[in-house]
C-alpha cells in the first residue's frame, strides 16, 4: 500500500514535468528565459509555494525534528526564526528586484551580478561557488531522500537512489522552471497536509497537549524550558538563527531567483501572506512532532528517524504511506531549484558569457537540457557513493552560498557605490573567514560560525568599494534609470 | 554624491518599493522582539512554576504559537494598507 502511494505519487510528478516542457516548448519568449526562468510569469500561490519548499528541505522534515526529539520545545523555539523567510525574501528584494530584473533582462541571479558589477572575476567567483555548494548541497538531499525511499520500500540503496533521483533529474531536465515550480505547488500541499495529519495523530495518540508536555517535564524538565538539555540553547547562539535562516536567506540564489520570477505585484503580495502562513504552519508543526516524540517514543535510537517512527506508531499503514511522500516531497523540491540553478550557472553564466556568446537558440536549447541532464547525472554519480570532502563540503553550503551572495545581491541592488572590487572582497573575504572560524573559533562570543564572517564580508565589500573608483555612470543609469 | 545623477531620472518606483522594503524589515524586527520578549520572559523561571495556556507552557503558547499567529496577520495587513500595486515592466 504504502508502496503503491510512493510511485503514484512519483508518477504525477514526472506527468508534471512533461505537461511543463511542452508549455515551455510552445511558448513565445527565448528559451532561456523560458526554460530558467519560467517567463516571468509566477501567480500568488505558486510563487510562495515554490519559494518555501524550494528552502524548506529534508532538514526540517528529518533531520530539524531529530534534534527537536533531544533538545524539546527550545528547539522548535529556534526553528521558529525561520517565520522570516516567508515574507523577508520578498519584502527586502522586492518589487526593486523584479523591476531591475526586467530591465537589464536578467535570469538568473549570477545575470544579474554580472551586469551590475561587470567583472569577469565576479562571475567566476559566484559560478563556481554556485558549482562547489550546489554539487555538495544536491548530493547530500539526495542521499536523503534515497535513505527514506529505501526505509520505505525495503529497495536497496542503489535501486532506491535510481529510481528517486531518476525521476526528479528527468523532470527538471525536460520540463525547466516550470516544472519545478509546478511539482514544488503539489509537493507544497502534499507538505501542509501531511504535516497537519501527523500533528493531530501524535497529540491524540499521547492523550491531548498538557499530558504530553507533563510527560516530557518527567523525563527531563529542561526539554519544556526553551535552554534545551544542559542549556546547549544559548542566547547569543539562537539569534544568530534569525541571520542565519532569516535574514541571509535573501542571498541564496535559488530562493533570490524567484523574486524575478513573478507576474506582477499582486502576485508579490499573495506570496508574501501564504508563503509566511505556510512556512510557519510547517516549522512549527514538523519541529513540535519532533519534541513530542520524546514522549510517545523514549527510546529511538537515530533520532533522524523520528518522524518515519511516529509516522509508523501513529497513523494506519495506508495513511502512512501518504504522509512519508511529504519528506519527500520537500526533499525534492528543493533539489529540483537547485539543480536548475546549477545547470543554469554552467549554460547561462559561464558557456554563454565567456565562451560562446554568439550561439543561436537551438544550440542553446539543447545545451541547456544537456547540462541539467548531465549535472543531475554527476550528482547522481556522487551520492553513489559519497566521498567525504562532499559530507564536508555541504557542512559549508548554507553558509557558503549566503556569505557569496548575500552582500553582493543586496548591495549591488540598493547602493549605487557598490563596485565589482567590493564585490569580489566580499566574497573572499566571507567564505575564508567562515572556513577559518569554523576550524578554530566555531562560537565567537557564543554566535553561531556565520555572524562574525558575514559582518567582515559587509566591512569588505564597504571599504573596497570606497577605495576603488565608483561604477561606470552608465551602469548606475541603466539600473537607477526611469 | 556622484555628477551623473544629475543627467537622469530615478526611477519613480523605487521610492514606494524601498518604503516597502523598509516596512519588512520593521516588521522582522518586531518578530524578533515578540518571540524574544515572551520566549525568555516567561520561561527563564524554574520549568515548575510554569503556567500553560490550553496545554503548552505558556512562554511557547506566546511566544512560538502567538508569533506564528500574530505575524501572519501582521503581514497581512501589512501587504492590504501599506503596499501599492505597480507596473513591473
Amino acid at each position: 500500500m504504502i508502496l503503491f502511494f510512493m510511485f503514484a505519487f512519483l508518477a504525477v510528478m514526472f506527468f508534471i514535468g512533461l505537461w511543463s516542457a511542452r508549455l515551455t516548448q510552445r511558448a513565445e519568449g527565448g528559451f532561456l528565459e523560458e526554460y530558467f526562468l519560467g517567463g516571468r510569469g509566477m501567480g500568488g500561490f505558486i510563487l510562495a509555494m515554490t519559494l518555501t519548499t524550494t528552502y524548506i528541505s529534508a532538514g526540517s522534515f528529518l533531520a530539524g525534528p531529530g534534534v527537536a526529539y533531544s533538545m524539546g520545545l527550545g528547539w522548535v523555539l529556534l526553528a521558529m526564526t525561520q517565520l522570516s523567510v516567508g515574507y523577508l525574501v520578498l519584502a527586502v528584494l522586492g518589487k526593486r528586484f523584479a523591476i531591475v530584473g526586467r530591465k537589464i533582462n536578467a535570469v538568473t541571479v549570477v545575470d544579474f551580478l554580472q551586469q551590475r558589477y561587470r567583472s569577469k572575476a565576479v562571475v567566476i567567483l559566484a559560478s563556481l561557488g554556485i558549482i562547489a555548494f550546489f554539487t555538495a548541497a544536491v548530493s547530500v538531499q539526495f542521499i536523503g531522500g534515497a535513505r527514506l525511499f529505501e526505509s520505505v520500500t525495503g529497495y536497496s540503496y542503489r535501486l532506491a537512489l535510481l529510481i528517486f533521483a531518476g525521476v526528479v533529474v528527468l523532470y527538471v531536465t525536460l520540463g525547466g522552471f516550470r516544472a519545478v515550480v509546478f511539482t514544488d505547488t503539489v509537493q507544497g500541499v502534499v507538505m501542509f497536509c501531511g504535516t497537519a495529519m501527523l500533528l493531530v495523530a501524535v497529540f491524540l495518540h499521547g492523550g491531548g497537549v498538557h499530558n504530553v508536555m507533563l510527560k516530557l517535564k518527567e523525563i527531563d524538565p529542561s526539554l519544556i524550558t526553551p535552554f534545551g538539555p544542559d542549556r546547549f540553547i544559548t542566547i547569543p547562539w539562537i539569534m544568530s538563527f534569525w541571520v542565519l535562516v532569516g535574514f541571509g536567506v535573501i542571498g541564496l540564489p535559488q530562493v533570490a531567483v524567484r523574486g524575478m520570477a513573478y507576474k506582477n505585484t499582486k502576485a508579490m503580495h499573495q506570496a508574501m501572506v501564504i508563503g509566511t502562513i505556510f512556512t510557519g504552519f510547517l516549522m512549527l508543526g514538523m519541529h513540535l512532532i519532533g519534541a513530542v516524540g520524546q514522549a510517545l517514543l523514549p527510546d529511538i535510537e537515530a533520532a533522524d528517524t523520528v518522524i518515519p517512527e511516529l509516522t509508523k506508531l501513529t497513523m494506519a499503514p495506508w495513511l502512512a504511506g501518504i504522509f512519508l511522500s511529504a519528506p519527500l516531497a520537500a526533499i525534492m523540491s528543493t533539489i529540483s531549484s537547485q539543480l536548475l540553478v546549477l545547470s543554469s550557472a554552467i549554460t547561462k553564466d559561464l558557456y554563454l558569457n565567456y565562451i560562446n556568446p554568439e550561439a543561436d537558440e537551438n544550440f542553446i536549447r539543447r545545451l541547456g537540457m544537456i547540462v541539467t541532464g548531465i549535472s543531475g547525472i554527476v550528482v547522481f554519480v556522487l551520492a553513489l557513493d559519497p566521498p567525504d570532502f562532499l559530507v564536508w563540503l555541504n557542512l559549508f553550503a548554507l553558509a557558503g552560498m549566503e556569505t557569496t551572495f548575500l552582500w553582493p545581491t543586496l548591495l549591488g541592488l540598493y547602493w549605487r557605490r557598490a563596485n565589482a572590487p567590493g564585490a569580489i572582497a566580499s566574497i573572499i573575504v566571507g567564505v575564508s573567514t567562515y572556513i577559518a572560524f569554523n576550524s578554530y573559533w566555531p562560537r565567537p562570543f557564543g554566535t553561531h560560525t556565520i555572524i562574525v564572517p558575514l559582518v567582515l564580508a559587509l566591512l569588505a565589500f564597504v571599504v573596497a568599494s570606497y577605495l576603488t573608483p565608483p561604477p561606470a555612470p552608465e551602469t548606475i543609469r541603466r539600473f537607477w534609470g526611469k | 554624491m556622484f555628477k551623473e545623477e544629475q543627467h537622469f531620472e530615478i526611477d519613480p518606483r523605487y521610492k514606494q518599493a524601498a518604503r516597502e522594503a523598509w516596512i519588512g524589515i520593521i516588521v522582522f524586527f518586531l518578530n524578533i522582539a515578540w518571540w524574544f520578549a515572551f520566549a525568555y520572559g516567561l520561561g527563564m523561571r524554574p520549568p515548575e512554576e510554569y503556567s500553560y495556556v490550553l496545554g503548552f507552557p505558556a512562554w511557547f503558547f506566546w511566544s512560538v504559537i502567538g508569533s506564528f499567529v500574530i505575524f501572519s496577520i501582521v503581514i497581512y495587513l501589512v501587504v492590504t494598507l501599506l503596499y501599492k500595486d505597480m507596473p513591473l515592466d
